[in-house]
């Protein structure tokens, strides 16, 4: 499994929906994934690669980790994987 | 109506070993949070805390009674004795049948549970001490110190995590002014700085790395501290026929749910309290000086906290003054409103309002006068503390200058 379908399997669970529902260009809102979904989606996400994820659920948009859309999320987990494996 | 009234405080947190230092560090404004020094730190991304440090439990208690006082418990009999000393109180007769404790505390004996989970699962020892159970309860803490000074009424032990100080002190209020009691022991103690306790705080990432700066625009979480604090409530005309110091009155109690979402606060929830508070103490809100905030430093209460005080208040909200002292002395969860309430002592009765710190870069959210970085003096006849807890419970005490 690629690291974009894991993530998106990830996704696909919180939100309680199939991962092809799933698209690049989802936000978390539009998959209905509040503030607890997301802290628990990057826990599995850190758990399944073996990563820290550099998140403070203060003020997410401050944090280094973009979650602007599943395509962002992708992206930085893939980069992150790259960096600390 | 009975009234209720303050006689007696006692503490031991971040700040200081008893109320006057503790009082001294507030209006200079001084921190209490620092690295921490406990095991396994280099585990945890979280590493700092307002810890009590230069602490030496064996100076004043023998072996067998470390063996059962949790750490919690120790904080909890330190602030009691200073606060019964204050009060002058005895408790022998009729009063000592019908006077208890009412303690707050999130976490209980928590240290006992973190230290013997370590034994059985990581050392794999297959043998604990024998007081692991009354040395972890919830209720040793309020036990001990009922034992300690012969209260023989009513005690028990409120868990609301971060709210627990102010519902226990609310309760103690009303055991009083319905007559049940004359007296009673109140406040709260926490000790969660632990492995355990602390990266179960940090699963939730909302803790910060550095500093606890509430309302400041810049702030990036809460950070967490330990100790206690014991308040002698007493019944106004009690005190008065005994001579008694009154440091304030209790005038008013206010609690309620959110019954909304289990982290997230909610702004109607937390102005009901506050408005509940000032309706039951037959308070006008003009008259209000003073509120120590709940003021965690985390996003979600400081913007929501600012915006339910500036419902209930309209205009008067821009005259008070707000402040989180946790950014002196950290969260101490189920300990922090009984600290917390030192604060509000101070503002009425020596008219110094001590100051939220750490305060850098004013947040439009939050734009109330927060007493920013300096202790101010000004008199005040009634203040509020806030409590907010997860689980949107949420308890107001009004306190009223004596």
């Amino acid at each position: 499994m690629t690291v974009k379908d894991k993530v998106i399997a990830i996704i696909a669970e919180q939100a309680v929906l199939e991962p092809s529902d799933v698209t690049m260009d989802s936000t978390l809102e539009d998959l209905g994934i509040d503030s607890m979904g997301l802290v628990e989606s990057i826990f599995a996400i850190e758990e399944a690669f073996d990563i820290s994820v550099p998140f403070n659920a203060n003020d997410p948009s401050e944090s280094d980790f973009d979650i602007s859309s599943v395509r962002a999320i992708v992206d930085a987990v893939e980069k992150l994987v790259a960096e600390q494996s | 109506m009975r009234r209720v009234v303050i006689t007696g405080a006692g503490t031991i947190n971040p700040l200081g070993a008893d109320v006057p230092k503790t009082m001294e560090a507030m209006r200079e404004g001084r921190c209490g949070i620092a690295e921490l020094d406990i095991r396994d730190l280099d585990r945890l991304a979280i590493r700092i805390g307002g810890q009590i440090l230069d602490y030496h439990p064996e100076d004043r208690w023998n072996r067998q009674q470390i063996a059962l006082y949790d750490r919690y418990t120790q904080f909890a009999m330190i602030a009691a004795e200073e606060a019964l000393k204050q009060s002058g109180l005895t408790f022998t007769g009729d009063l000592a049948a019908r006077s208890g404790v009412v303690l707050g505390t999130a976490g209980g004996g928590l240290q006992t549970s973190d230290e013997n989970y370590r034994t059985v699962y990581e050392e794999g020892k297959n043998r604990v001490h024998p007081f692991v159970v009354p040395k972890l309860m919830n209720n040793a803490a309020a036990s001990h110190i009922s034992m300690a000074h012969n209260l023989k009424g009513p005690s028990y032990t409120v868990a609301t995590a971060c709210a627990s100080s102010n519902h226990a002190m609310g309760q103690a209020f009303h055991m009083i002014r319905s007559g049940m009691s004359d007296a009673m022991i109140t406040g709260g103690s926490e000790s969660m700085l632990c492995f355990g306790g602390l990266k179960a705080w940090e699963g939730l990432r909302v803790m910060s790395k550095d500093a606890c700066r509430p309302f400041s625009a810049n702030r990036n979480g809460m950070v967490q501290g330990e100790g206690a604090a014991i308040l002698v409530f007493e019944e106004y005309e009690h005190a008065k026929k005994r001579g008694a110091e009154i440091l304030c009155e209790v005038s008013g109690f206010a609690m309620t749910s959110d019954a909304g979402d289990i982290v997230m606060p909610s702004k109607q929830g937390a102005a009901r309290a506050i408005s509940g508070a000032l309706a039951d103490g037959k308070i006008d809100k003009s008259q209000v000086g003073y509120i120590n905030a709940h003021g965690t430093g985390t996003a979600a209460n400081d913007k929501t906290e600012c915006a339910a005080v500036a419902d209930v208040f309209g205009h008067h909200a821009d005259e008070l003054m707000i402040s989180s002292t946790k950014s002196m002395h950290g969260h101490l969860i189920g300990g922090t409103g009984a600290v917390e309430l030192l604060a509000c002592i101070m503002a009425l009765r020596d008219g110094v309002i001590a100051p939220t710190i750490g305060y850098e870069e004013p947040d439009p959210e939050c734009a109330l006068d927060v007493v920013p970085n300096e202790a101010r003096e000004a008199e005040v006849e009634v203040v509020l503390s806030n409590a907010f807890a997860f689980g949107g419970l949420n308890a107001v005490l009004a306190l009223r200058k004596h």
